[in-house]
């Protein structure tokens, strides 16, 4: 599913954020990025995402080489073969939840289906508030309609950016179990970057990144 | 969810943001229009009244005056010309014809005109009920007239010496109303029509002496002769002849509306310059606006980046909400133009003066809605191109 070699990036006139030689996840497996902060964690996050291209080397997810791709067709790539989950789970606060999810079919250029939207939403167990707007849901639900969100348009592949970074111990294993159970009900590879080790009880594939020897202050 | 939707859906967020900027490009549109729709409507109006009338013949004094008097009854004439002097000029060759006018009268704030029948044909006027008068001290109501006196054919009324009402009353020469006009659109609307001799006679009574009647009647005079040329060569050497050989004074329509316009015109550019500053604050209102939510949603930005839209996605987003605004902005200010205007054409009424079809809707009007998207437009170009240029990573890293 993702295959990475060779891979450096660093902003110009900067030392390499980031080295990695090689690394391959295959199809339905999870991975947890890990390290210490400022270690380039959401940087490949970033990199498998298509948000950000390598210095030198390849990402290639699902066999596509995305520095091959134009900047147009990355973003199309994006939308609709990788879901992404933000720290914050950030909702668009403007839409409902079920806006939030047909709002990601039509941005990646799918047609709009609401049956899909409702079922994506009654998986993650919030189909009771389709209509609400972000603000008047609860944390927890915010998490669960934002993971419906990423995982709406059927990715192959669902990057998670320290999903449990701000939540206790018991929210911690609820969001996890959920991320778990919805990606292997799908199918999907789940990339995590975390600096949350408990996490390492649920996932077991660890990529540890290295602490960066000059690190530009933060 | 379209971008539009999306659009839609973060002015609905802030609805008092929403409302300044609509209103202040309504503000701007309305004003433009306003002014536009006034002049339209009085150019017309003006030009309907002076269709067909080439010169204005009086007394000597302002020509502009003149042309008001005699044409749109809107101000007092110059003064009289002698009958004969009238009749002498009406042989003229290069001329068609003189539609003579008397003015001395009127009734409840509407001239009483003492003139021939071809002027009810000048503005191809026709009989609602009864007709045109045979004998002195017969009137027939224009229709405004008929609408404000509650009069018809069959009620008697008497003339009051000048235009303002409860001036001296003529009590002892009662006119009849004969007939009715259907409205024209036209000055017509608003004037009492009686033949010349309704007037003289008013004015001089009844005289049985033979020797003093000639004597008055050699004095007779009327105020205003409408012109018609025999021929377009006459506009050349007719006026001038008029100007330097007698005590007349000759005026052109044509010219002297289009003087009395850049009078007017000063005082319309003035209001559409009020107009146009409007829009530019609402333009930098809306920049402000957009601006803003720049910062305070580059996060909301940079998750639509991450569900896959492109950058120009972004920067059409923010477009279709400053077009938005726009148009709700411009059919507002299109409503208020033609409010304002319908409140203009109400006072105007009252005061008897020009008619204005406030809610007269022509197409051209449309084009007011360019400066609304021009300055919509303007106002989105900077906070799009720099939402399309915004950098994701470094949003989404700065957060998390």
């Amino acid at each position: 599913m993702i295959r990475l070699e060779a891979l450096r990036f660093g902003y110009i006139g900067g030392d390499d954020v980031l080295r990695l030689d090689e690394f391959v996840l295959g199809p339905g497996s999870n991975v947890l990025i890990v390290g210490p902060s400022g270690c380039g964690k959401t940087t490949l996050l970033h990199l498998i995402a298509g948000l950000l291209l390598p210095t030198s080397g390849s990402v290639v997810v699902d066999g596509q080489d995305l520095s091959a791709l134009s900047a147009r067709a990355r973003d199309h790539f994006r939308g609709r073969h990788i879901g992404i989950v933000l720290q914050q789970f950030h909702l668009l606060p403007t839409l409902t939840a079920i806006q939030n999810l047909l709002v990601a079919q039509s941005i990646a250029g799918l047609p709009v289906d609401r049956t899909a939207a409702h079922a994506m939403l009654n998986a993650l167990g919030v189909d009771e508030r389709v209509d609400a707007y972000p603000h008047q849901l609860s944390v927890g639900q915010q998490q669960r309609v934002a993971i419906a969100r990423a995982l709406v348009n059927r990715p192959k592949l669902l990057l998670a950016d320290e999903p449990t970074s701000n939540l206790d111990d018991e929210a911690c294993v609820s969001v996890a179990d959920l991320l778990l159970s919805a990606t292997q009900r799908h199918a999907v590879s789940l990339v995590i970057a975390t600096h949350d080790t408990r996490l390492k009880s649920k996932i077991s594939r660890q990529l540890a990144l290295p602490r960066r020897p000059a690190e530009p202050s933060a | 969810m379209s971008l539009l939707q999306l659009a839609w859906s973060y002015l609905r967020a802030r609805p008092l943001g929403t409302l300044l900027n609509v209103l202040l490009l309504a503000l701007g549109v309305g004003t433009i229009g306003f002014v536009l729709i006034v002049n339209g409507q009085i150019g017309d109006s003006l030009n309907r009244d002076a269709q067909g009338i080439d010169l204005v013949v009086g007394a000597k004094g302002s020509p502009i005056q003149l042309m008001l008097a005699g044409i749109f009854h809107l101000d007092v004439p110059t003064g009289n010309i002698p009958l004969k002097s009238a009749q002498e000029l009406a042989k003229d060759p290069l001329i068609r014809r003189v539609i003579p006018l008397c003015l001395a009268d009127s009734f409840r704030g509407f001239w009483i005109v003492g003139t021939s029948p071809d002027y009810i044909d000048l503005y191809h006027g026709a009989f609602a009920i009864g007709r045109a008068w045979n004998d002195r001290m017969q009137a027939v109501f224009g229709a405004t007239v008929a609408a404000h006196t509650g009069l018809g054919v069959g009620d008697r009324f008497v003339g009051s010496h000048g235009l303002a009402e409860g001036g001296p009353v003529h009590g002892d020469s009662v006119y009849t109303v004969v007939g009715v006009l259907k409205p024209t659109g036209s000055v017509l609307d608003r004037l009492v029509l009686v033949n010349p001799e309704s007037v003289w006679f008013v004015h001089e009574g009844n005289i049985t002496d033979p020797e003093e009647k000639k004597v008055i009647e050699d004095e007779r005079q009327v105020t205003v002769l409408l012109v018609q040329y025999a021929t377009p060569l006459a506009a050349v050497s007719l006026p001038r002849k008029i100007n330097s050989e007698t005590n007349m004074q000759a005026a052109s329509p044509a010219y002297e509306t289009a003087r009395l316009f850049r009078m007017i015109g000063v005082g319309a550019d003035v209001i559409r310059a009020f107009g146009g500053v409007v829009l530019a604050t609402a333009a930098l209102s809306l920049f402000i606006a957009l601006y803003h939510a720049l910062n305070e949603r580059a996060y909301d930005i940079a998750v639509l980046r991450t569900l896959g839209a492109r950058p120009a996605s972004i920067a059409v987003m923010l477009m279709l909400e400053a077009l938005i605004l726009a148009v709700l902005g411009g059919v507002l200010g299109l409503l208020l133009a033609h409010s304002l205007a319908a409140v203009l054409s109400w006072w105007m009424a009252r005061q008897e003066s020009l008619p204005i079809n406030a809610w007269a809707v022509s197409s051209k009007e449309l084009w007011l809605l360019v400066p609304s998207l021009l300055a919509a437009t303007l106002a989105a170009l900077l906070p799009s191109w720099r939402a399309a240029q915004a950098n994701i990573s470094a949003t989404l890293a700065r957060r998390a």
